[in-house]
C-alpha cells in the first residue's frame, strides 16, 4: 500500500531572484540554511544532503532552470523500510514587485505506517529520538 | 499545524517525559504514584510532566478519589505521524533560516 502526497509553502521575500537562486544553489550557502551537501547545479548529478541528526538524504537534480526552477530527488532509506522516503523537491522562483515569491513543493511517495500509532515497538519513538538533536539547535 | 508541531516536538523531546507517555501507551493507565514509584525523579516533578503531556494532549486524566488516574492519547501525535504536516513545518523553519540567510548576504 503505497500513496502519493504533497506539501506545498510558499514564501514572499524581500530579494531578488538572482540572490535567492544563488542561496538554493551554492553548496556553502545551502549548507547555512538547509544541510550540508555536495551539491553541484548540473542536471543529473548526484549529491547527497546529510543533516545535523546523522541523516543522510540521496539526491539527484532533475530540473535547473536558473532563477525559475530547481528540482531534485529528495529520497531516505531508512533502517525500518517503513519509514523509507521517496520523494521530490521543486523550488519554484517568480519575480514579483517586492522582490521574489519562492514557493517550494514536496511530492512524496512512501509506504503506508499503520504500524505508527501504539503498540510497544512503535515508529514513533524512534522517530522522536532523533528530534531530541534537532531540537537542540533549533 | 506548525505550531501544533512545536508544542508536540518540544513536550515528546523531554527524554523523561516521553518515558512517562510510553509507559502509559504500553500499560496502560496509571496513577501519579505507580508512575513515580518506577520514574527517577519525585512526585511533584511526575506532576509536573504529566501536567505538561497533558496540556500537548497527549493524556488524559481521570479523577477517583484522592488519586488522579493518567491514560495515553496517542491519537495526539497523529501531526507526527502525518508526513505532509512534518514536512510543512519543516520547510517553514528552513525559509526562516533561509531569510536570515539572505539578510546577511552581499549583493
Amino acid at each position: 500500500m503505497s500513496d502519493v502526497r504533497t506539501v506545498t509553502v510558499e514564501r514572499q521575500l524581500p530579494f531578488a531572484p538572482a540572490k535567492v537562486w544563488r542561496a538554493l544553489t551554492q553548496p556553502h550557502l545551502m549548507a547555512e540554511w538547509l544541510m550540508q551537501n555536495d551539491f553541484v547545479p548540473a542536471v543529473g548529478h548526484r549529491f547527497q544532503l546529510r543533516g545535523e541528526w546523522g541523516g543522510v538524504l540521496d539526491c539527484e537534480v532533475l530540473v535547473l532552470e536558473p532563477e525559475t526552477v530547481l528540482s531534485y530527488t529528495w529520497n531516505h532509506a531508512h533502517a525500518d523500510a517503513a519509514y523509507n522516503l521517496q520523494s521530490v523537491v521543486t523550488f519554484t522562483l517568480t519575480a514579483t514587485d517586492g522582490g521574489t515569491l519562492l514557493k517550494v513543493e514536496q511530492a512524496g511517495f512512501r509506504p503506508e505506517q499503520k504500524q505508527a500509532f501504539g503498540g510497544a515497538k512503535a515508529g514513533w519513538a524512534q522517530m522522536l529520538g532523533k528530534l531530541d538533536a534537532l531540537l537542540a539547535r533549533e | 499545524m506548525p505550531q501544533a508541531d512545536d508544542i508536540l516536538f518540544r513536550t515528546l523531546a523531554d527524554p523523561t517525559r516521553r518515558a512517562l507517555f510510553e509507559r502509559l501507551c504500553r500499560e496502560g493507565e496509571q496513577t501519579v504514584g505507580a508512575l513515580t514509584a518506577r520514574a527517577k525523579v519525585s512526585q511533584p516533578a511526575v506532576s509536573k510532566h504529566l501536567g505538561l503531556l497533558k496540556e500537548a494532549g497527549l493524556v488524559r486524566d481521570r479523577q477517583e478519589g484522592r488519586q488522579t488516574h493518567y491514560s495515553a492519547q496517542p491519537g495526539a501525535l497523529a501531526p507526527l505521524i502525518d508526513w505532509t504536516g512534518r514536512m510543512t513545518g519543516f520547510w517553514q523553519s528552513r525559509f526562516d533560516k533561509l531569510e536570515d540567510l539572505l539578510r546577511r548576504m552581499d549583493q
